[in-house]
């Protein structure tokens, strides 16, 4: 490799570590992602131009790589300048996957020019199998095709387009085929057991792992899914980094793998739950949902727009809670108007931000942003909850898991001790829902039965601009 | 245990907490964002598809290899494209 390489190479490893590091502060987030990416851009074209195989040719096919780099930046950002910010984290978790897939691609052809070699009894470069290529080849394999498999699985529960599928002892069958992943890439580096065959064997019982792995974790848990196999695939990158010596695949793929690690506990922790728990799918682990609506006294109290728009404009503190529900309709920026319409009469309107409303960590941050809501506005759930008892009306929207009391009541309901949002110590509470149904988690939620809670049934985006026009009405 | 494989283990601890150190104290406004920054970030697979398509001596192993590179861009464009969209809205507020 040529010493200009190393340099870019080191450079780009630098600008990973600065962009992730500015990434976390808001100051400087956006100039951080640019860092990264510029360093990206640097790692490949210099790749491209000055990369010497072991006997020191340079990189054939350069018009078909080009070729490949232009169709994939077309694609990806058309894709990723059209999403909805909605659609975000179903976007992450698709983008997750394709690198996840060019990752166990890696090995596939990896390996199958190894055995090619060895076939023709050539010394080709690497092709002498040392169990350290082929740790890294099978390592690749496998981490980047559950990842794949596992990220297009969690892309379609976000899409609501796969639905929850569980049965009876899936804990066993994963965990059993686990063992023969582990089996069967032990006998692969060892050396007894070899082929193309072999190897493609080894890559379906991955992807069907991956499949498995995610299909009976509640949707309510996607986040952290995402986010972990985000580390899985940094992982896979890294392993490519062992393969071929690279560095600043190596770098950048623990770096993702040990802060993805982090942050997805991180989020586990928002919701008072262990890794662990989130994996085995505690939620709605038994078949049926937890908690028949046959448990709750009284009955759901629907309130008509006209009162709504009372209680609001003659209130004098204001929380609106938003939930993914508002990210389905779109009412970010509506919700927007009615709290400056709210607002101009001298209403005082906060934001209480649940760590884990709506699909990702951040979410309502990202989807409130867009419209324009004041930073400052949007409260964090520990700095908000000793507010509610002096709240006149809290507003919620498209929220449930995050605001249902079970959580500090019911030990057994299986969303017993995430931390939630005290709605319920407010004077008045108003839900705005499409309908009765159950949240993501699958729960009933006894707020909505509370004799100060009221329902407003229908599209959060219709029902707030009805009562934006009510409230002006005033 | 030669020399360069020490020096990459090494590296890989190093790393390790290097990673925790960097995600440590952020602001959960900014997670959705950070994981997808990361997201961007493990695109560096690309570089090894690039080299194994540069490498590719069969027709199999070419198709293979421009599949892996065009999902490998897929996975670098559209990550830092998606953080830089999430971001810029933090931006117009400033």
């Amino acid at each position: 490799m040529s010493d200009v390489l190393a340099i870019i190479y080191l450079l780009a490893s630098v600008s990973f570590i600065v962009g992730l590091k500015m990434l976390g502060s808001p100051a400087t987030a956006r100039r951080g992602n640019l860092y990264a990416a510029a360093g990206m851009v640097a790692a490949i074209f210099g790749t491209i131009a000055l990369y010497r195989t072991a006997d020191g040719s340079p990189l054939q096919n350069l018009p078909l790589i080009i070729t490949a780099l232009v169709v994939g930046t077309t694609i990806g950002w058309t894709m990723a300048v059209r999403v909805q910010m909605t659609s975000m984290p179903e976007m992450v978790s698709f983008f997750n996957g394709m690198g996840g897939a060019c990752a166990a691609l890696i090995s596939v052809i990896e390996y199958t020019h190894m055995t090619n070699a060895q076939a023709q009894g050539t010394a080709d470069g690497h092709a002498t199998a040392s169990m350290g290529y082929l740790f890294a080849v099978v390592g690749g394999l496998v981490i980047g095709s559950v990842s794949f498999s596992g990220s297009i699985i969690a892309f379609g529960k976000l899409k609501e387009k796969i639905k929850d599928f569980r049965f009876k002892g899936q804990h066993f069958v994963n965990m059993f085929m686990m063992l023969v992943i582990v089996a069967a890439s032990t006998m692969l580096i060892m050396g007894y057991w070899s082929g193309s065959e072999a190897l493609l064997i080894l890559a379906a019982i991955a992807l069907i792992y991956g499949v498995m792995f995610v299909l009976p974790i509640g949707g309510a848990d996607m986040p952290v899914v995402i986010s972990l196999l985000n580390s899985f695939t940094g992982v896979a990158a890294a392993f490519g980094g062992f393969l071929y010596g690279n560095m600043v695949m190596l770098i950048g793929g623990i770096l993702v793998g040990s802060a993805g690690t982090l942050l997805t506990i991180v989020m586990c922790k928002a919701m008072n739950r262990s890794l662990m728990n989130v994996l085995l799918g505690s939620f709605g682990a038994t078949a049926t949902p937890v908690g028949g609506s046959a448990t709750f006294a009284g009955s759901v109290r629907p309130i008509n727009v006209g009162d709504a728009a009372v209680l609001l404009a003659y209130a004098k503190q204001v929380v609106i809670v938003p939930g993914y529900g508002l990210a389905v309709a779109q009412a970010q920026h509506v919700v927007h108007q009615l709290e400056h319409e709210l607002e101009s009469r001298g209403v005082e309107v906060k934001y209480a931000i649940h760590p884990v409303a709506g699909r990702m960590p951040g979410h309502m941050n990202v989807l409130l942003a867009e419209a324009d809501v004041p930073y400052e506005q949007l409260v964090e759930m520990e700095e908000i909850n000793p507010e509610f008892e002096r709240t006149d009306v809290v507003l919620v929207i498209g929220a449930n898991d995050v605001v249902n009391p079970a959580a500090k009541t019911d030990p057994t309901s299986p969303i017993y001790g995430m931390p939630i949002l005290d709605v319920e110590n407010a004077r008045q509470v108003i839900v705005l829902k499409r309908s009765m149904k159950s949240g993501y988690a699958g729960i009933e939620n006894e707020l909505f039965y509370r004799p100060n809670t009221s329902m407003l049934f229908g599209d959060a985006k219709a029902s707030l601009t009805t009562l934006l026009a009510e409230v002006k009405a005033q | 245990m030669d020399p360069s494989t020490l020096q990459m283990i090494y590296l890989v601890v190093l790393m390790v907490f290097l990673g925790i150190e960097l995600i440590g104290h952020v602001p959960s406004v900014l997670h959705t964002p950070l994981m997808s920054g990361a997201n961007a970030i493990h695109g560096v697979v690309i570089i090894g598809s690039i080299i194994v398509m540069g490498q590719a001596e069969t027709t199999l192993a070419l198709i293979l290899g421009f599949i892996a590179v065009i999902l490998g861009t897929l996975n670098v464009v559209g990550g830092f494209v998606v953080t830089n969209r999430m971001l810029e809205m933090f931006k117009k507020r400033s």
